[in-house]
């Protein structure tokens, strides 16, 4: 199967992925290629076949929603890795706008 | 003092008798690390002070009569994707180049509490993407056997780190046979035990139900020491277990393999695997007849389907497991004129090709009207390999096969051909899938690099795995056979 370039700008948007132009002819080739292999996947008789995500079977685990105390090396060492910030809070660009 | 033959064994017993201190076996270890870093490029970054301070702890309990484990005092590497707290992790990764842990992964925390220094983090393919060790932010890692080969990958740092003697013990992360590969091509013993055996908190994830921390070691006693240290149920991740009492591993192991019922997977030994590999394989299964053990040929009937199911789960799980790189709240951030510009470019510049190709692959595979064609038909197909080996683990004990169709390759000779890279993991992938305990040892040379030989375990039979490893390892010479430019 081949992917049209159109796919590959659709796929990039929806990953929220800047590719230079000549990766999206070469991601474009190499993708469909590697969707040609997995493709096999077509000639596996999966009649009666539970899905499985996981080994180990575990369903959703819950704990109380608390806040727990941090030290305050760890809160410097969490604000400390903020792209950017004014005084101790995290700056990003407006979501509305 | 020599680094180059040293078990970690041979490190406890000298600090026990006190032959050395663990700050001088400790600053040996960083001395080559150092001195190797222009030719192989094991490290990427080295933690002298702390390794040194957590060396002369040991040593002040040691003189007190209070050591805390086996291991105590014996250093050992991690793998740059978990983190330790004041350190960089960076996962190879420009997104977080300039990462600091703000604190210990789970496996991180119970080393310490063992006693271990910890000597540095070690080179890996970006997010663990990648069977060679060459996508990494900071450049390639070499193999210390022939500098102009691949080390294997994702932990080819670790791998090369162990082979060299820049560390005695090291830890990796397999998604795919990212512990396994890498060990097979640099002859160490590599070991990936079944899923939820050991804690993933502070690892940086790539594909959540496939990823498994796991040593490195120059033997597989070794390695099954440092698995004690590391294992069991940890809180912060609901998917580790409670270890069995029938579980644990054991003091010794026998040298002898009588009674034990070894499988031989004829889908494993088809076309494409170097005839070198396939002689060292050969030899080494009448190896384990000698031992007392039955082999037998078996069938895995699904094996054809395992590597494009797994580059179906795998690059869906990493496109979710990746979205948290956002240039927001932590990492790198390249802005933009708007939000979803910032989202872009950092996201786009952040991260490799290696790395953008798999979160493609994995958006697309989940997208709208593609979910059951790829995702959901690949998770039914790994029920189907998952059952092939409870049938076959119904009439044998444990299944070998190679851990890799080749021996290391030159740098470079798949870089731009990503499919015939993923295809390195053909032997490898199942046992993620199906969550097994498998290990690599060393079996022989082929064109004068390194041969792995893999045996793969039922579900949490971890034990079984190592005791067949160890015994094959008494009668093959084990690591003083494997020492590259001895």
């Amino acid at each position: 199967m081949s992917l049209k370039p159109e796919e590959v700008e659709k796929i990039a948007e929806l990953a929220k992925l800047e590719l230079a132009d000549d990766e999206k002819e070469s991601f474009r080739e190499q993708i469909s290629s590697i969707l040609d292999y997995i493709g096999k996947l077509a000639e596996a008789d999966i009649s009666g076949a539970d899905p499985m995500s996981h080994s180990v079977p575990v369903l959703n685990v819950l704990r109380e929603d608390a806040v727990a105390a941090c030290s305050k090396e760890t809160r410097d060492a969490a604000v400390g890795a903020f792209p950017e910030s004014e005084s101790d809070m995290l700056k990003v660009k407006a979501i509305f706008s | 003092m020599e680094t180059k033959s040293l078990t970690a064994a041979d490190i406890a017993e000298g600090l026990k008798k006190g032959d050395f201190s663990s700050r001088e076996i400790t600053e040996a270890y960083l001395k080559t690390a150092k001195s190797r870093s222009g030719d192989t490029h094991a490290f990427v970054a080295i933690d002298e002070a702390g390794a040194l301070a957590a060396a002369e702890a040991s040593d002040s309990r040691r003189s007190k009569g209070g050591i805390v484990s086996r291991l105590d005092g014996v250093p050992v590497a991690v793998k740059d994707n978990m983190l330790v707290v004041g350190r960089r992790a960076t996962a190879g990764s420009t997104i977080l180049k300039d990462y600091v842990a703000s604190y210990d992964a789970t496996v991180v925390a119970r080393m310490r509490q063992a006693g271990m220094p910890i000597l540095g983090h070690t080179n890996m393919d970006e997010y663990a993407m990648g069977s060679s060790t060459e996508t990494s932010c900071h450049g390639p890692t070499r193999n210390p056997w022939d500098t102009e080969r691949v080390p294997g990958g994702s932990s080819g740092g670790s791998a090369v780190a162990v082979a060299e003697g820049s560390a005695p013990l090291a830890l990796g992360s397999d998604t795919g046979g990212s512990i396994r590969q890498p060990a097979a091509l640099c002859g160490t013993v590599g070991f990936k035990p079944t899923y939820g055996r050991v804690s993933r908190y502070g690892l940086i994830a790539l594909a959540s139900s496939l990823d498994q921390i796991g040593p490195f070691a120059r033997s597989v006693r070794d390695a099954a020491d440092l698995l004690a240290v590391i294992e069991g149920r940890d809180p912060n991740d609901p998917t580790s277990v409670e270890l069995q009492p029938d579980w644990a591993l054991p003091e010794s192991f026998r040298d002898r393999l009588d009674g034990l019922k070894i499988g031989i997977p004829k889908e494993y030994f088809v076309s494409g695997m170097d005839k070198g590999v396939e002689k060292a394989v050969m030899a080494a299964i009448r190896r384990f007849e000698e031992l007392g053990a039955e082999t037998k040929e078996i069938s895995l009937p699904h094996s054809d389907f395992a590597l494009a199911v797994y580059y179906i789960i795998m690059p869906c799980e990493a496109s979710s497991n990746l979205a948290r790189f956002d240039g927001m709240r932590y990492g790198a951030r390249v802005a933009a004129d708007t939000l979803e510009g910032t989202y872009r470019k950092s996201r786009g510049q952040g991260f490799g090709k290696e790395a953008r190709r798999r979160i493609m692959l994995g958006t697309y595979a989940l997208s709208a009207g593609y979910y059951d064609a790829y995702y959901l038909r690949a998770l039914k197909v790994r029920r189907l390999i998952a059952n092939d080996f409870v049938r076959a683990f119904t009439g044998v004990d444990c299944i070998l096969s190679p851990t890799s169709p080749t021996v290391a390759w030159k740098l470079g000779e798949m870089l731009d051909d990503p499919l015939s890279m993923y295809l390195q993991d053909v032997f490898t992938v199942s046992v993620n899938v199906a969550g097994l305990p498998a290990i690599s040892v060393p079996c022989g040379l082929s064109q004068g690099m390194p041969v792995g030989l893999q045996l793969i375990g039922r579900h949490f039979g971890d034990r079984t795995v190592l005791e067949a490893a160890h015994a094959f390892e008494q009668v093959s010479g084990g690591f003083g056979e494997f020492i590259p430019n001895k």
